[in-house]
């Protein structure tokens, strides 16, 4: 049993103008096994929290702290927090020319595992999580994330989810973009994951459709940088029904 | 005379992409740099007196540091700085020859200084024949080795015959001060590899003029890779002399500090229905690491049916170095199948690096798996197994030398 626990978080981006604060004291505890969605319109600070959780660079975190039972997470190197068990699926996946998927899932998991993993039990496992997403075997030979759709990313990074089997998982708008089918393979992915290693999720999404595949334990509201509110999944089909306008007044709606 | 250019492609590199154009390493790059001359009509020539010493501010020879490569001007150059040892396939014949030969001399003529001056002043060549219809059964292993800084000039001649097929690997290492003629003869049908490597120690200054001219049907693959030395310069000439000829000009380069490495290529399509692809990838780190890559295509008024694409990209890896590429394509007819080319430079990608350390690889594994990405399909491109896995050996070695530099690790032998 993990606990992940952020506490008064502040984080600025590094802007041309200079840093500009976006995150302004966020408070949240998530442990094993429970999947927590945060969910907010575009531009509240959903992926600045993900990516400042994860350490990427152009983030700092100004004021706060996050600690994984009881370790200074902030203190990690991005790789670090990787090891300690945090996994980060990314919006936005980047494509690394040259380096291929297999070569990719296999240096990572013997990084994280500390050692590389059994050649013919891997060889297996990562063949039927490929199926299991029905992720084409000929994907393990092309670049990681090269000419892949958008729909093949996000499949791709559920696939790592479910073979590094982290112990927490960030999951930034896994579902934005995805036609129905590939909403609902990637929902199962995560499902397994959360069956076979009681990983603890953060679901970050900006609508409630993926919330029918995947069962909340809490819902968190994220208006302008920090939670706006917070309670069970109930406050989700509120959302669903009401959108955003209460919480931030103009504009901004379910779409 | 029409002469236009085409861009296609390079918009998956990262940062910034250029063409016709100068990219430097800080990402200020300028653009409307007078265009090349015409290579059409460039002089070529044997006579040293048609080819003067350049001052450095002539078109090919403004990107290079000229003082450092005086001696490599003058006329009187020994033949004593290198030794030159072949192992050839047993179905191949090696000669050392006179300069009267009238083998040599056949592939061109030479356009630059330093091309006349290795031309006029070498005494015997090495010349290397695959006989007509034979299949070389091993790699041919031509080794170059500096073993003093006199002024030197060498002449090698490949020539594949008629329907024959080899691969021939051309090492450069050690010390040197080399004025160097590669001259490639491929006839009828031939399918010919030379891969020329420069694995030179500090110190080595290397001018190489690579002359090739390719027949009918004739295939040529042209690699050349360059880790080495202070100053290398190599300007590879190709010449179709006969329709349905291909060539695939291939190369990778790696600057460090205060590493001069140029590369000008020319590919002239003087005959229809030729093909080439010219894909030059270099990787640089280090204060004053300076790569250039010019590709020159000349596309005839005859040359119909031609198909030609040309890809220079650099990855930089640190502050302070510089790269400079230059596409160049003139065409005088309409009547062509394909033309393009490519540019560009981008520096190290730190979302790359993001995305794999949050997959908990290391820093220093994350960096080296983005360069060998960068170099990999270049390398698969090589087809010549033994050189492959040379080069990514000395991939990493190159990546080892600097990993300290790249990191902030610091590194008491740099
Ligand atoms: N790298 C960045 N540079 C400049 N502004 C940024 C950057 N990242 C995020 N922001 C700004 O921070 C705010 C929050 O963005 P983000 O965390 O991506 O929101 P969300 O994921 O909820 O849509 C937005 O106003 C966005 O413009
Ligand atoms: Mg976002």
């Amino acid at each position: 049993m993990s606990t992940l626990e952020i506490r008064d978080l502040h984080v600025s981006v590094e802007t041309k103008e200079g840093p500009k604060p976006i995150l302004r004291g966020v408070d949240l505890t998530i442990s094993s096994g429970e999947t927590h969605a945060i969910m907010g319109p575009n531009g509240s600070g959903k992926s600045t929290l993900a990516s400042a959780l994860a350490g990427h660079p152009k983030y700092e975190v100004t004021s706060g702290t996050v600690t994984l039972d009881g370790e200074d997470v902030l203190e990690m190197s991005v790789d670090e927090r990787a090891r300690a068990g945090i996994f980060l699926a990314m919006q936005y996946p980047v494509e690394v020319p040259g380096v291929s998927v297999a070569n990719f899932l296999r240096t990572a998991k013997t990084a994280i595992a500390g050692e590389a993993p059994a050649l013919r039990t891997w060889g297996k496992e990562v063949k039927s999580a490929m199926e299991n997403l029905r992720i084409d075997p000929a994907f393990a030979e092309r670049s990681v994330n090269e000419g892949f759709s958008g729909g093949e990313k996000k499949r791709h990074e559920i696939l790592q989810l479910e073979l590094f089997k982290p112990t927490f998982a960030i999951l930034d708008e896994t579902d934005s973009g995805l036609d129905v089918d590939a909403l609902r393979i990637v929902s199962e992915g995560v499902n397994r994951a959360k069956e076979t290693t009681d990983v603890g999720v953060l679901l970050i999404t900006h609508y409630t459709r993926i919330l029918r595949y995947i069962k909340p334990d809490f819902v968190h509201v994220f208006v302008d940088g920090k939670v706006a509110e917070e309670g069970g999944p109930e406050l989700a089909e509120r959302l669903e029904n009401e959108g955003y306008d209460r919480y931030v007044g103009t504009g901004a709606t379910m779409a | 005379m029409t002469s236009t250019t085409e861009n296609k492609g390079g918009a998956a590199v990262p940062t910034l992409t250029t063409d016709h154009s100068r990219a430097k390493a800080d990402g200020a790059h300028s653009h409307g740099v007078v265009p090349a001359g015409s290579r059409a009509e460039r002089v070529t020539s044997f006579d040293l007196a048609d080819i003067p010493v350049p001052t450095g501010r002539e078109e090919e020879w403004r990107f290079t540091p000229v003082d450092r490569l005086q001696p490599l001007f003058a006329p009187e150059l020994g033949a004593a700085g290198v030794r030159t040892t072949v192992v050839p396939a047993p179905e191949v014949r090696v000669e050392i020859v006179g300069r009267d030969d009238e083998r040599l001399g056949t592939a061109g003529k030479p356009g630059d200084r330093t091309a006349v001056t290795a031309w006029n002043a070498f005494t015997e060549a090495t010349v290397v024949t695959v006989p007509a219809e034979a299949v070389a059964s091993d790699v041919t292993s031509v080794r170059v080795e500096g073993i003093s800084k006199d002024a030197t000039a060498s002449h090698l001649l490949i020539r594949a015959e008629r329907f024959s097929q080899a691969v021939v690997v051309v090492d450069h290492l050690g010390d040197a001060l080399l004025d160097q003629t590669v001259e490639i003869v491929v006839e009828e049908g031939a399918h010919l590899t030379v891969v020329s490597v420069q694995d030179w120690a500090d110190g080595a200054v290397h001018a190489s003029s690579h002359r090739a001219t390719i027949a009918r049907d004739g295939r040529l693959k042209h690699v050349v890779v360059t880790f080495g030395g202070d100053v290398v310069r190599i300007t590879p000439d190709a010449t179709f002399a006969g329709e349905g000829a291909e060539v695939e000009m291939v190369g990778l380069y790696f600057a460090d500090a205060d590493q001069h490495q140029e590369h000008r290529l020319f590919v002239d399509h003087a005959q229809p229905r030729c093909k080439s692809r010219v894909t030059y990838k270099g990787a640089l780190q280090g204060v004053g690491a300076h790569a250039v890559w010019v590709g020159d295509v000349l596309i005839q008024a005859h040359a119909e049916g031609t198909d030609t694409y040309e890809l220079n990209r650099n990855l930089v890896l640190t502050d302070g170095a510089r790269a400079d590429s230059v596409p160049n394509l003139e065409i005088e007819t309409g009547e062509i199948d394909g033309a393009g080319h490519a540019s560009a430079t981008g520096r190290f990608d730190d979302e790359q690096l993001f995305y794999l350390m949050a997959r908990g690889i290391p820093e220093v594994d994350a960096r080296r798996l983005v360069v060998r990405g960068f170099f990999a399909e270049l390398i698969d491109e090589i087809g010549v197994p033994a050189v492959e896995e040379r080069l990514i050996a000395s991939i990493e070695a190159e990546l080892e030398k600097s990993m300290s530099v790249i990191t902030g690790v610091a590194d008491a032998a740099e």
